[in-house]
């Protein structure tokens, strides 16, 4: 029977698993079910959070890991783990305010810091009026929503934040997982998305696929050269035109707060987190086949859910850090 | 019985009874050996919780249960908005559950008419076959927005307006919270001390009740003053079951209870409950202490339930014997 | 007619008011609940729910991996959890007559009966996962047969205990070894109440989540892999029901009322076992 079994366990294609960030999730489904309608290798990638994202690869529970808060290079080399990015996007404050149309709030960074800080509880607070003069806005309390979970989502929010805030940098900081002072807890940006859509009156912050699949109120803010902007592909490029990815090692490039008039302010890309080191070298090649048919294959369904894929010369850069990634004898994987 | 078995008899082969004496030792010892096993379940359990929270158990002490910050980046975990959204909320849930299982109890018991007792009994029963995630999804769909919209309004107008209750009602309402999750752990919780209530009632002598009838006391005195002074013990143990499992559910509060580390007064406001935290939080904690810390709230909260659940079982058994008298 | 009377009435009135009330109170969640899965997953209830896979969030699909996966789990589970809860029960009725392992056991039985299942999945994480690194199908089973044992310990326990001590006397004075008479005479005598302990275990670890939450994870695609992460319907459920796609929305619905229908048959199939004469 012991046979049997692990007949039954050798015998299987190999599927890839990884795990991480809800910030890249809608584009890397959508990338795993075409990569298996191509070439029949299934990649199970699990949504739940950067943190998780972080932990299960460092344990080698995953073939990847996913987390949209760079590491920094010293802890990627003390835990053995090679990083490289592989989508940017946007982050966007959603609300729900009856009669409010997706589009047609203004914020300012100061603002939604404050909003976050719990200092500004209601939605007709002069602060917000004084923004949206147009907009009819309600007596009613403002229901904060962040994450419960460690996010690389969160961790753009805080740090974008903690730069146009010095009250917000010094209460709460920026991280995965920071102490928020009040509010609700969403699992994932799927939960996040959950509570906006379900509690009138809310506001969080999601991955902009999840405010647009969802049809939720997303809102403009106000970026560093003092223009209100909206968040579509077209902001989002913008804030990642000028990145300097080989100026960091793992390409770890934090892009909020970018200077330009037509930049959104939270933009952030996501990262692939592997072990440099393969006991097993078949999968790790499979996972990086998978990617570099992504590169090649995948921009327009990026786009589609209003990502922004890597831009070329950037996939050039990416492949040729693979080499770091090899078999236990050092040689390269791919 | 083993002289039985050693008596001559001519019949019996010398092989025979080899084989059987064989099989008695390893049949014996197989079942011995799985009893043994159950412990050593435990055991292992109780064991791998206190190991893998030695970090955390290390560096905070007994200090843990007492603070209330939850932060992985300083690293600074505390127990205590666990521990208080888990009490809070097991006490709002047997807040609404023990009447209303006292009020069924008496009913199955005194006011049914024989036909409607085995129906109504296992339709209260089949509250409890209904899993949990039921219950999670149909909080969270169904009675969150029912309850922000109307319900916890109306509770913040009329209780919020007592001096003195002001801070238990306050805003912001949201639908999901403490309160929310309380009232679905009542409605799990009522079958299970229903039917212990209901099974207790019955152990009563008849005799007892009818003579207490034959007094002229009103239905409700034969509860008040027979019933209930004879099966306290019970009644008592059938509520630390509920409570047992009020403390232990996961699924249906993960749903609700908004996942907030933080002490708030009001009823309304999310929090936090042990089996939530660790629900949400377990997969992706990363590094040595807040792992270990998380396992210091699975190891919490297996204490808490196991005492409750111990003493249930101990006045349980108490009234069973006869006790109550 | 006098004031302590009047008094005595109007409360007996009330309270007996009251149980009617806590009646229709208990009776209304159960409908509601029951009524709202029916509704909602009623719209889910197609062929494609049983043959297609999981989908990502925007496209069709069904949840036929996750109902083969948790079907392998929680047979998995019940393999192996039912051989030694019913070899521990016996034990425990029929040979621990004297010494301190059967009462102690029986305080045991009871604490992992009632301890709460995210414990119980954190402790096979601990073992099963971690140090082998993989989440997998098998830490799942696992978790579940941790689960399973104590619920069919008990009802062994208790079932052998029902059967009565003149049968056992009469295999023994006909010179029937012990083994054999608990095996020939015991289990047979109570093999009704054996069965019903074991299908409530299934009916308990059919709807539970939290166990699964850090074992079998979940998986997207079709995978019959014992020895990787496992797509199943309670995990399936509780991630599609919190994201906020609709069609995901839908899918969960119809996977909480397919649940709900096998553990409300396995509790109907458990009574009319118990109806029937011994």
């Amino acid at each position: 029977m012991i046979a049997a079994v692990s007949l039954a366990c050798v015998a299987h294609a190999t599927d890839i698993t990884g795990a991480g960030a809800t910030f890249p999730y809608p584009i890397y489904a959508k990338w795993a079910d075409a990569y298996k309608k191509a070439t029949g290798i299934g990649v199970n990638y699990q949504s739940i959070g950067s943190g998780g994202g972080i932990k299960q690869v460092t344990a080698k529970t995953v073939d990847f890991g996913a987390s949209d808060m760079p590491m920094k290079a010293e802890d990627l080399r003390k835990n053995g783990l090679v990083q490289f990015p592989a989508i940017m996007g946007g982050v966007v404050p959603v609300v729900k305010l009856a009669g409010v149309q997706p589009g047609q709030l203004r914020f300012t960074g100061e603002l939604l810091a404050q909003i976050y800080l719990g200092r500004v509880t209601r939605w007709n607070d002069p602060a917000i009026a004084k923004m949206n003069a147009g907009v009819d806005l309600p007596d009613g309390n403002i229901t904060v929503v962040h994450r419960s979970d460690g996010s690389g989502t969160t961790f753009l929010w805080t740090n974008y934040l903690s730069k146009v805030s010095a009250e917000f940098k010094s209460a709460v900081g920026e991280g995965t997982s920071v102490k928020f002072p009040a509010g609700v807890g969403g699992k994932g940006n799927e939960g996040v998305a959950a509570y906006v859509q379900k509690i009138e009156g809310a506001i969080g912050y999601v991955e902009y696929a999840y405010a647009k699949q969802n049809r939720l109120a997303h809102a403009q803010v106000q970026n560093a050269s003092g223009k209100f902007v909206q968040s579509v592909s077209a902001t989002f490029m913008a804030a990642a035109a000028d990145a300097g990815w080989k100026s960091i090692p793992g390409m770890g490039v934090v892009l909020t707060n970018q200077a330009g008039d037509n930049a959104w302010p939270i933009t952030g890309a996501s990262f692939i987190l592997m072990q440099a080191r393969h006991e097993k070298s078949e999968t790790a090649k499979e996972v990086l086949r998978f990617f570099k048919w992504a590169f090649e294959n995948g921009d327009r369904m990026a786009e589609e859910l209003d990502y922004v894929p890597m831009p070329h010369p950037v996939v050039g850069d990416i492949e040729a850090s693979w080499k770091a990634i090899t078999d236990i004898n050092g040689k390269p994987v791919l | 019985m083993s002289a039985v078995l050693r008596a001559p008899i001519p019949v019996v082969r010398q092989s025979s009874r080899h084989e059987h004496a064989v099989m008695e030792t390893a049949f014996r010892g197989l079942a011995r050996l799985a009893a043994i096993l159950v412990f050593a379940l435990l055991a292992a359990i109780v064991a791998s919780l206190v190991i893998g929270s030695l970090p955390a158990l290390r560096k905070y002490g007994v200090a843990f249960l007492a603070n209330a910050n939850w932060d992985p980046v300083q690293e600074d975990f505390g127990a205590l908005v666990p521990i208080v959204g888990t009490v809070a909320t097991a006490a709002i849930a047997l807040f609404i559950a023990v009447p209303a299982s006292f009020g069924i109890a008496v009913f199955l018991t005194e006011l049914s008419p024989a036909w409607a007792r085995r129906p109504l009994g296992m339709a209260i029963e089949t509250l409890a076959a209904i899993p949990s995630i039921v219950y999670g999804m149909w909080g969270f769909f169904v009675l969150a927005p029912l309850l922000q919209q109307h319900v916890q309004p109306l509770m913040a107008r009329s209780l919020g307006t007592i001096p003195g209750l002001e801070r238990f009602f306050a805003a912001p309402i949201m639908g999901i919270g403490l309160f929310t999750a309380g009232v679905i752990l009542a409605i799990m919780v009522i079958p299970f001390v229903a039917a212990i209530m209901r099974d207790v009632f019955e152990l009563v002598p008849p005799m007892l009740k009818e003579s207490a009838y034959a007094l002229g006391a009103t239905t409700w005195e034969v509860v008040g003053s027979v019933v209930l002074p004879y099966t306290k013990a019970g009644v008592i143990g059938g509520v630390m079951l509920g409570l047992g499992r009020a403390l232990g559910e996961t699924m249906a509060v993960t749903f609700v209870i908004g996942n907030a580390h933080r002490l708030s007064a009001s009823l309304f406001a999310p929090g936090n409950s042990l089996a939530s935290a660790l629900a949400n939080e377990f997969t992706e904690a990363v590094g040595d202490l807040y792992p270990a810390a998380l396992l210091e709230l699975g190891l919490v909260l297996f204490l808490i339930t196991t005492l409750v659940l111990a003493a249930s079982r101990l006045l349980l058994m108490r009234m069973r014997r006869g006790e109550g008298a | 007619m006098n004031a302590v009377y009047l008094r005595r009435r109007v409360l007996n009135r009330v309270m007996m008011l009251f149980s009617y009330a806590a009646l229709a109170f208990g009776l209304l969640w159960l409908l509601w609940i029951l009524g709202v899965l029916a509704w909602e997953g009623a719209a889910a209830l197609r062929l494609s729910l049983l043959t297609e896979s999981t989908p990502p969030p925007g496209s069709d699909g069904g949840l036929g991996n996750a109902i083969v996966g948790s079907a392998m789990i929680v047979a998995t589970g019940t393999l192996i959890g039912t051989p030694i809860g019913i070899l521990a029960g016996t034990y425990l009725a029929e040979y621990g007559h004297r010494g301190w392992l059967a009462p102690a056991t029986r305080f045991v039985n009871d604490v992992l009966l009632s301890a709460p299942s995210i414990v119980v999945g954190l402790f096979v994480y601990t073992i099963c996962v971690a140090p082998v690194g993989q989440f997998s199908g098998w830490a799942g089973s696992i978790a579940l047969s941790v689960l399973v044992i104590p619920v069919v310990v008990r009802t062994t326990d208790d079932m052998l205990r029902l059967v009565p001590n003149s049968l056992r006397e009469a295999a023994i004075a006909l010179g029937c070894p012990t083994w054999k008479m608990i095996t020939m005479v015991s289990y047979r005598a109570a093999r009704a109440g054996l069965a019903t302990g074991v299908l409530l275990a299934v009916a308990r670890i059919c709807g539970e989540t939290a166990p699964l939450l850090f074992t079998a994870l979940n998986n997207q695609f079709w995978s019959t892999d014992m020895s990787r992460p496992m797509a199943n319907l309670p995990v399936v459920i509780f991630q599609f029901a919190m994201s906020p796609y609709e069609d995901w929305h839908r899918l969960a619905w119809g996977g909480a009322l397919l649940i709900t229908l096998v553990v409300l048959a396995i509790n109907v199939g458990v009574r009319a076992l118990m109806r029937k004469p011994a």
